[in-house]
């Protein structure tokens, strides 16, 4: 299947093609990038989707960004996010890893 | 040099246009009405450099556009070179000269997205508004673009004569595939200032129109996005100028002007600078004409002891000397502008459709251009 349920902990969520994630120096933050508009993302939303890179499952995800942030407490955080991400169409997710 | 009072923004919008040739001859067109006396294009080397410049300033969203952008040979290097540099880049064109060939090398560029526009739903119309025939084959450079994998934006420029037909027009964006699609009612600017009478819609038709957005956004929810573009001679407030004149967004021209905005080169009274003259970070932080009208220190009354001067800026800088002969007015749609009347007038004056159609558009074509730079020289 290649749109498996959203945040089930054993896909992989990767920014959605039609977008572009990158590092802005000028504005000191992460930002996602689409036809003529951007949203400047804060740290945390900024770390979540430069992990989304097809290749880890939310479960990874998650543990590593327990460890980044050094906090056992986030996971509803980010499965907050991740849910509107997906709504918005900024993230899709996969059963397998993106080559 | 003059003094920055405001603190400088970053000029995250930036726009290269990179010719006023183009193949369509659009009667709503915002090109300036004497584009055929703007010689000398930017070369691509110029361009190169002047991308560098932007990008170095924190421009991240570049829109290349024109005129028809797919006029320059050179447009593969530009995007290319924009790629390199980390824009984002946005092609905003006609379709017309987009084949196979060019599309796959625009593919390798590094091209982000597309941006096709439409002049209606119909080929009657489109091809009657664009004088041109192109109906048929902007559908095949959808196609294509579709094929190509990219993002697509429809833009459609509505007015008097396709605003009933919007509906169709969601339709067709429907059809064709687009992720989004620009509905942007036609701001009063250069060729459409021209043809005013003829496109602006009745207030009846403006509302009609809404009503349908509204209905196909919540039957069609994220499959297609709608971007509503109104224009404001119907409100009571007036709209931010570009997000606020000289904070966001700026426009170089196919001869290396810079502008605020897309109209700028009207204004009286400003100096445009010149990326042949002077860098685009002097320009952007130093010119007189970018500092003339950022934070409020500019504002006349009403503006100025306004507590929603924040929120509007004063309006639109364009728009106020269009319709008060000065550049630094409030913008008349304000209904607190001593000048609002000159607004209602336009906007409450009988326009029956017969005699929109009997008066001769103005299209967007050298010749009109060159009649009109011929009549603006008379004494």
């Amino acid at each position: 299947m290649d749109n498996p349920t959203p945040l089930s902990r054993s896909a992989y969520p990767r920014v959605a093609p039609l977008y572009r994630f990158q590092w802005e120096a000028a504005q000191n933050a992460y930002v996602l990038l689409f036809p003529e508009g951007m949203v400047q993302l804060n740290v945390a939303a900024g770390e979540i989707l430069r992990r989304c890179d097809g290749k880890r499952t939310a479960h990874e995800i998650i543990a590593d960004l327990r460890q980044a942030f050094q906090s056992d407490a986030i996971d509803a955080d980010v499965e907050d996010f991740l849910r509107s991400a997906t709504h918005d169409g900024w993230v899709e997710w996969r059963d397998t890893v993106t080559p | 040099m003059n003094a920055v009072a405001v603190p400088a923004t970053l000029p995250l919008w930036t726009v290269a246009e990179l010719t006023y040739r183009c193949p369509l001859h659009c009667a709503f067109c915002s090109n300036p009405v004497d584009f055929a006396k703007i010689q000398s294009e930017l070369s691509t080397q110029e361009w190169c450099r002047v991308l560098a410049e932007a990008r170095s300033l924190g421009a991240v969203q570049l829109g290349l556009t024109g005129g028809e952008p797919l006029s320059r040979p050179d447009l593969e290097e530009i995007v290319a070179e924009a790629h390199r540099l980390g824009f984002y880049t946005n092609l905003i064109t006609s379709g017309v000269g987009l084949n196979e060939t060019r599309m796959r090398a625009l593919k390798e560029a590094g091209l982000d997205h597309v941006q096709l526009s439409f002049q209606d739903s119909t080929r009657e119309l489109n091809d009657f508004l664009s004088s041109t025939r192109t109906f048929e084959l902007k559908r095949r450079v959808a196609t294509l673009i579709k094929a190509h994998g990219f993002p697509m934006v429809m833009n459609c420029v509505i007015h008097r004569l396709n605003i009933d037909h919007v509906d169709k027009i969601i339709d067709l964006a429907l059809e064709i595939g687009a992720e989004y699609l620009e509905l942007a009612n036609t701001q009063f600017y250069g060729w459409a200032d021209l043809n005013r009478s003829q496109l602006l819609p009745t207030r009846e038709q403006l509302a009609h129109s809404e009503a349908v957005v509204a209905g196909y956004r919540q039957r069609i929810g994220n499959r297609l996005r709608i971007l509503h573009v109104i224009s404001d001679l119907y409100e009571t407030r007036p709209k931010r100028c570009m997000n606020g004149w000289g904070t966001t967004f700026m426009v170089i021209a196919p001869d290396g002007l810079v502008m605020p905005c897309h109209a700028a080169r009207m204004l009286p009274g400003i100096k445009l600078p010149s990326v042949r003259e002077a860098s685009l970070r002097d320009i952007w932080l130093d010119s007189a004409a970018f500092n003339r009208f950022r934070g409020d220190q500019w504002m006349p009354e009403p503006c100025r002891s306004c507590p929603e001067k924040l929120k509007d800026l004063g309006g639109c800088r364009c728009q106020a000397f269009l319709l008060t002969g000065d550049v630094a007015a409030t913008d008349p749609v304000c209904d607190k502008s001593p000048l609002h009347g000159r607004v209602l007038e336009i906007v409450n004056a009988p326009r029956p459709l017969r005699a929109v159609v009997e008066r001769p558009l103005m299209f967007r074509t050298p010749e009109n251009s060159q009649q009109l730079i011929a009549e603006a020289a008379q004494p």
